[in-house]
Parts: C-alpha cells; sequence; structure tokens
C-alpha cells in the first residue's frame, strides 16, 4: 500500500513538471516565439556588467553604463498604457531648450535645467513632489553666447550620495544630493575661447568623465577625468595634437593602418590648424566595467569649410576606446575622416553582446551615427563588423570593411565659389545628439532621427577666438519623402529596420525602452508618444505644453507603481527658432536648420516643465 | 533727324539725367572724422522724460551710404558676425532683421552695442576693429531690418545665395524713440 502512494505521488509531480515546461514554453512572449531571427540566441543582449537588473531607479541619463535607456519595469503595457495620466508636473522656470533627463533616486527626483543649470530634489514621497532643495550654481550670462545649440544642458549623473553636472560656462560642480550643498567646483573649460560643456558627465571607477563643447568655435576638443571625491583632474585626453596629448602610448591598437603612426593628430592637418581644429566631447560616454575601458566620439573638425583644413584630421568625427584609470587610448576609429558637413561622431554607443553565429558572443559597441550609417564594431579591437545605413543619405557610398573606412560620394565637396546642393544627410546628420533606446526583451534599436537635406556653400573663415569658426552658409529642407523626422525600431543582428515610423518634425528627442513592452518618444510639437515596442503602433499620446526635445525616464515611486517622466521645453539646435526667437525668413539661421523648421514657431511656443505619468491607482 | 542723332540725344539726356542723380554725398577726399564710438545708453527712457541727445550730424556719413554699408557687409562676414546672427535671422545671437532690438536700433546704439558688448553673449569688439569699422558694421545691421534706404544697400551678396537680396528687405517698424531720427 505504501509503495502505491509513493509510485502515485511520482506520477502526480512528474506530470506537475511536464505541465508545468509545457506551460513555459506556451507562454514566452511572442518576440521569442515570432521566428528564428528574433530567437534569443539571435539577439544581442546588454553586457551584463554595464548594465544591471533594474533597480528602480534612474540615476545616470543613460540608464546605465552600457547606455540601454531601457527600464526593465513593466506594468506600463501596450495594453493599458492608453489608460496613463498625468500624476504631476514640475517648472523649472527656465524657456531655453530642455534636453536633460530627471534623475531619480532613492524617491527623490533630480531636475537639471538648462542655463542657468538649477538643479531641484523633489521628494517623490509626498503628494505633489514638493521640491526639498534647489541649488543655484550661477553660470556666467555670457557663455550664452558661445554656445553654438542654445545654452543646454544633457543631464546630470548621481553617484555615491552626490549628483555631478556640467555648467554652460565651463565648470563642473559636485552637489550632495542630501542637502543640495556644492561640494566641490572644478573650471575646466573658457568661455573665452568659445568652449562650453553642455554634455552629461559619466562617473565611473571615482572619476568624473567631462568633455567639452564648441566645434563651431574652433575649440581644441578633450576629456577629462576629475576625482569625483575632490574634482581634481586626473588626467586630460585631447582629440588632436601630438600623441603625448591626446594620451597615445604603448598601449595603442587601432584597427585600421590609417589610424596608424605618430603624431597623426598634428601630421593630419595644415601646420597649426590641430590646435583650433575642434574634435570636441560633447555628447555620450559609455563605460564597460569588465574591460575598465570607455567609449566616446569626437565632434567635427572645423571650420565646417573643408577647403582650410585638408587632411584626415584626427582625431575627430571618430570613436575613442580609453583606460578609465590613465586615460590612455586603446584603439581609434574614425567613422568620418575629413569630415565635409558636421557629421560629428558624438552619438550615443551601446554595449552589447552581439552574437556572431554558433551561439558565440563577442564584446561589442553598436551606435547609430550621424553619417547615417549603424556600426557593429568589436569593442576590443574596434574592428567594423557592419556598417548599413539606417536613414537616407547620398553623400557616402558606405564603410569598407576591409580597410575601415567610409566611401564619400565624389564631387559634393563644397568649395568656395561652388554651393553643393542636396547634400544628404544635412549637418546634424541622419540623426543628432538624442540617443536611442535598446530593448534586450525585443532585442531592437530604438531610433528617433532625422530625414533632412541641405545645400551648402563655404567661405573662408577667420580664426578669432571666442566667435564661431564655421565659414558655412546651410540651408536644410526635408529629404525624401517630405517627412522631416523618423522614428525607426533597428535590428542590430541582422542589420535591417523592423520598423519605421514618420514624423513631420525632426526628432529632437532621446527614446525610452521598457520591461513592459512599450517604447516612449516625444516630438517637438509637444506630443509624447508611446508605442508598442513590438509593432510600432501609437498606444497613447499626451500633448504636453512646449516642444519635447528631452529624454524620457522611468522609474518605480515610492508606492511601487511604475512612473514616467519627460521634460517638456523646445529649443536646443533644432528648436532654436523658438527658444531663440530667430527669423523664420533667413534660411541660413541657426546655420541652416531655420529652413528646415519654418512652421515651428506658429506650431509651438518655449517652455521647461517636466510631466510625470502613471497608470491609475 | 538721323537715327544716330537721334540715339545720341537719348544718351546725352540719359546721362544728363543720371548726373542729376544725388545718390548719396560722399566726401570722398575729406579728412577723416574725429569720430567716437559713444558711450553704452541703449536705453530710451529717462526719468522726467529728458530729451536724449541727437544724433551726431556726421554719422549721416556711414548710414544711406553705399560704401559704408557695403563694408560693413563685409566686415560682417569676415569678423565672423554672420555665425552667431546668420544672415539676419540669428542664432547663437539674437536676430537682426526684425523689429525687436533689446539695445536699441539707432546706429549710434548699436555701434554702442558693437563696441561695448552686452552682458548675454555679445563681445565686445573696441580694440579689435576701428571705430570707422564699428560704424560701418553699425550701418550693414541696420539694412538687414530694412532701415536704409533701397538705393543705398548692395543689391549682391558674397555668400551662397540663399537670402533674398537686401533690396527685396521690408522695413521693419522701429520703435518710437528710434523714429525720431529716420
Amino acid at each position: 500500500m505504501r509503495r502505491l502512494w509513493v509510485g502515485v505521488i511520482a506520477v502526480l509531480v512528474l506530470v506537475v513538471i511536464v505541465a508545468a515546461v509545457l506551460w513555459s514554453k506556451n507562454n514566452r512572449s511572442p518576440d521569442q516565439s515570432s521566428g528564428p531571427a528574433q530567437a534569443s540566441a539571435f539577439k544581442a543582449v546588454p553586457s551584463s556588467s554595464a548594465s544591471p537588473p533594474d533597480d528602480g531607479n534612474w540615476t545616470m541619463p543613460a540608464k546605465d553604463y552600457a547606455a540601454t535607456r531601457f527600464s526593465g519595469l513593466n506594468q506600463i503595457t501596450p495594453a493599458n498604457a492608453a489608460k496613463l495620466q498625468v500624476s504631476f508636473t514640475f517648472s523649472t522656470g527656465t524657456t531655453e531648450g530642455f534636453e536633460a533627463p530627471p534623475l531619480v533616486v532613492n524617491n527623490t527626483m533630480y531636475v537639471v535645467a538648462p542655463w542657468p543649470n538649477n538643479v531641484f530634489a523633489l521628494d517623490l514621497t509626498k503628494p505633489g513632489a514638493p521640491t526639498k532643495w534647489v541649488y543655484k550654481p550661477n553660470p556666467a550670462a555670457a557663455a550664452k553666447g558661445v554656445a553654438c545649440c542654445g545654452p543646454v544642458n544633457r543631464g546630470a549623473f548621481y553617484w555615491n550620495g552626490r549628483i555631478f553636472l556640467n555648467l554652460l560656462d565651463g565648470n563642473t560642480v559636485a552637489v550632495d544630493a542630501a542637502s543640495g550643498k556644492e561640494v566641490w567646483r572644478t573650471k575646466l573649460a573658457d568661455i573665452q575661447k568659445g568652449e562650453t560643456i553642455t554634455m552629461a558627465p559619466l562617473v565611473a571607477e571615482g572619476k568624473v568623465l567631462v568633455g567639452n563643447s564648441g566645434g563651431e568655435m574652433g575649440v581644441r576638443g578633450w576629456l577629462a577625468a576629475l576625482d569625483a571625491g575632490s574634482g581634481k583632474l586626473a588626467w586630460k585626453a585631447y582629440s588632436t595634437g601630438p600623441d603625448k596629448d591626446v594620451l597615445i602610448g604603448a598601449g595603442y591598437r587601432a584597427p585600421y593602418p590609417q589610424d596608424q603612426g605618430r603624431d597623426l593628430g598634428v601630421t593630419s592637418w595644415p601646420p597649426g590648424y590641430w590646435k583650433i581644429g575642434g574634435g570636441a566631447v560633447w555628447g555620450w560616454v559609455s563605460y564597460d566595467p569588465a574591460l575598465k575601458t570607455i567609449y566616446y566620439g569626437t565632434s567635427n573638425p572645423g571650420p565646417w569649410n573643408q577647403q582650410q583644413r585638408p587632411g584626415d584630421n584626427k582625431w575627430t568625427a571618430g570613436v575613442f576606446a580609453r583606460d578609465i584609470g590613465t586615460g590612455q587610448a586603446r584603439w581609434f576609429y574614425q567613422s568620418t575622416p575629413h569630415d565635409l558637413y558636421d557629421h560629428d561622431d558624438i552619438n550615443e554607443i551601446l554595449l552589447v553582446d552581439y552574437p556572431i553565429g554558433n551561439g558565440q558572443r563577442i564584446p561589442a559597441i553598436i551606435r547609430p551615427s550621424r553619417n547615417g550609417f549603424f556600426y557593429v564594431q568589436d569593442r576590443r579591437t574596434g574592428r567594423v563588423l557592419s556598417a548599413k545605413p539606417y536613414g537616407y543619405g547620398n553623400v557616402y557610398k558606405g564603410v569598407d570593411l576591409k580597410t575601415g573606412r567610409l566611401i564619400p560620394v565624389g564631387g559634393m565637396e563644397p568649395v568656395p565659389g561652388r554651393a553643393v546642393r542636396n547634400i544628404c544627410p544635412a549637418s546634424p546628420g541622419a540623426k543628432d545628439w538624442n540617443p536611442s533606446a535598446f530593448s534586450p526583451v525585443t532585442g531592437l534599436v530604438y531610433i528617433p532621427h532625422l530625414n533632412l537635406c541641405q545645400d551648402m556653400g563655404v567661405s573662408n573663415a577667420n580664426y578669432i577666438p571666442g566667435t564661431p569658426f564655421v565659414g558655412a552658409d546651410v540651408k536644410m529642407y526635408a529629404g525624401p519623402g517630405g517627412n522631416r523626422g523618423v522614428f525607426t525600431a533597428w535590428d542590430p543582428v541582422t542589420q535591417r529596420k523592423v520598423f519605421e515610423i514618420k514624423e513631420d518634425l525632426p526628432l529632437w528627442s532621446p527614446a525610452l525602452a521598457t520591461g513592459g513592452g512599450v517604447v516612449f518618444y516625444g516630438t517637438m510639437d509637444g506630443w509624447f508618444k508611446a508605442i508598442d515596442a513590438r509593432t510600432g503602433k501609437l498606444v497613447w499620446q499626451f500633448k504636453t505644453g512646449s516642444g519635447i526635445i528631452g529624454q524620457p525616464i522611468s522609474y518605480r515611486g515610492p508606492d511601487g507603481r511604475q512612473y514616467i517622466a519627460v521634460p517638456s521645453g523646445v529649443g536646443g539646435w533644432a528648436g532654436a527658432i523658438v527658444s531663440a526667437d530667430l527669423d523664420a525668413r533667413d534660411p541660413t539661421g541657426a546655420l541652416g536648420f531655420n529652413n528646415a523648421v519654418k512652421d515651428l514657431p506658429k506650431r509651438v511656443s518655449p517652455g521647461g516643465m517636466v510631466y510625470v505619468f502613471a497608470l491609475p491607482k | 533727324m538721323s537715327s544716330l542723332c537721334r540715339n545720341s540725344l537719348i544718351l546725352m539726356t540719359a546721362f544728363a539725367l543720371l548726373a542729376g542723380c544725388d545718390r548719396e554725398a560722399r566726401d570722398v577726399r575729406g579728412k577723416p572724422f574725429g569720430e567716437t564710438v559713444p558711450g553704452p545708453s541703449p536705453d530710451t527712457i529717462f526719468p522726467g522724460g529728458a530729451p536724449r541727445g541727437a544724433l551726431d550730424p556726421r554719422l549721416a556719413a556711414y548710414g544711406r551710404n553705399a560704401y559704408a554699408i557695403s563694408q560693413g557687409q563685409q566686415l560682417f562676414i569676415r569678423m565672423n558676425c554672420v555665425g552667431c546672427h546668420a544672415h539676419g535671422g540669428g542664432g547663437m545671437g539674437p536676430a537682426l532683421m526684425d523689429a525687436q532690438w533689446r539695445y536699441g536700433g539707432r546706429i549710434d546704439q548699436i555701434a554702442a552695442t558693437i563696441a561695448e558688448g552686452r552682458p548675454n553673449g555679445m563681445p565686445s569688439w573696441r580694440g579689435k576693429l576701428t571705430n570707422q569699422q564699428i560704424w560701418q558694421l553699425a550701418a550693414f545691421v541696420r539694412s538687414l531690418s530694412g532701415q536704409e534706404p533701397k538705393d543705398a544697400v548692395s543689391a549682391r551678396a558674397d555668400e551662397l545665395s540663399n537670402t533674398p537680396p537686401e533690396t527685396q528687405t521690408r522695413r521693419e517698424p522701429v520703435m518710437p524713440a528710434d523714429s525720431a531720427q529716420q
């Protein structure tokens, strides 16, 4: 009798196990069962050391060191997103371009405004999220006059109880996150030379990484590392000049011959031009804690008039990999040698483990570059695995995977006296600074980008310190199709787009991907949109007060609910026509962006608000 | 009358008429002005309503003067003004072709802005440009919003012909305080 019972129990256990296995198979998320092309073995996944599991906070603009801008929170889904409603709003009191994402750490939201770069700490545990403290750094007003693309700020960084941010007038500050008191302030950039700082710092291994802006002002680009405790300079790596300034030493191994050689940062320029050649570092830095390596891109060379700077103009418009401890370069890859059109290379760099077949994965960087190509590179060596166009272009034939070189279409170089028409992509590229998001759920990169072309005429620019060093007249307009913006879901493994959404206005807002399968972005006329991450179907939208060019984020509130926050305040290069009240009759205004957004002043007005949304209780 | 004779007569009449056109009075061989850039006095409100000083008559040599305006046009590009203000539409700096004058639209107010700079990012050009160049630039800046007569502004520009010719520029309304000088 006892034996029978044992047998029955054993059978029951077996049935339960089999049922559980079958059930779990049937309940796999649709993306995994929708076909072999998207099966998990063929998906890129965020590199785990750079992308820890979600804790409900949002401590840095990119969400994690791998720059995924992905929140694991999954309460909001395509099925219920239509019920999203405003939870609270907050005004910064500014009317400049509002690009910085709020940060959320331990039930406090930190909002960073454009110039004058005030920081507000909001208590999320209380109704209406009242202000805990305000930090007013008082940066110089004159800095606004040398900020090429609006007095914007791209965000702060929370690390070890401190908020780190950069001020427009060239200072980096550390603020105590509990009290709002300034801990240290270090001056790094000089507005008298046209330098400002607009980028968000990245903090890792006790170092605060900061780079300058000013590629249109004849600055010499650099990335600096400050000690997070004291604010003292640890190292500074220039983007041009002799190897000792660029921190190129014995450990440097470039993947391609054109980036190997002594002092290329001097010899790839006309004599002395490297001192005013640009290569600013105003975009995004990613960090691989396993390789102890940072990855970031350098800006366009200056001036825009290419005839004044024959040569490859190293190390502009390319990507550096550096040791975070010493700043020494590990490798460099130049995406756009001898840039002709202001195609900076400062866009976000995502760290993923990339499948290369046979079940193997390599540590890779994937990045939608401004020149219109989506690069997949081995992040240990910099070697390019693939570079496919993700937007429309007609000035580059492609990237030669043997030599690593971008192949320009001949005859499209503007020279004095000969304007070139129909350059695609235009100066802001197929995509500018506003970062894409990567969802490990779908394996797709969500790219908010542009569809702009331009006419360009150049003349000799005079270098006068602290004034624009451009030498170009530009007039931008919509590319083929007439839509100025595109939202593309890109599969980095199959190297093709999965879906795209055509947007009338240029897309200047970053994207946010969430674990519930909803992706968020905003438009310059103020619509905040939620789409189904798999199909691109619009599931919810909300009209904010101004235009959206800022980073949306997602966090877990003290009540356990998932919240979505987005800044609303049009401006930046694309929105300067509104925030700086430019005159739409001059097509060359705002370095040519005016012509592409002539209708914007009628559609939106300036503002500076954070909107926070949640599902009803 | 032979046709040759008639044509000559027409030509002569035309020349005579042209000679009568007094486009501008330019003292090409005169002594240089002892011109000075005025101190910064951008304001248009005075306690008690005291009348503001009249424009120095010598400055008429810069406004309504084709040579001065075209020199200013060149300087506007060469000194990188164009990098911030574009061809009047603005960018890093404010638009100059609209009806809005933050620091006054009179030629001496503009000259003061160029010479002394302004706190929100306009650099001071005193010592970088001669006073004469500053006045020329100020005259050109006024032409961007159509404040200068059409026969004094240049119909041609040095840059990519993206912008309409200056001779097509509509004259923007100016503040009452400035209009007295027009």
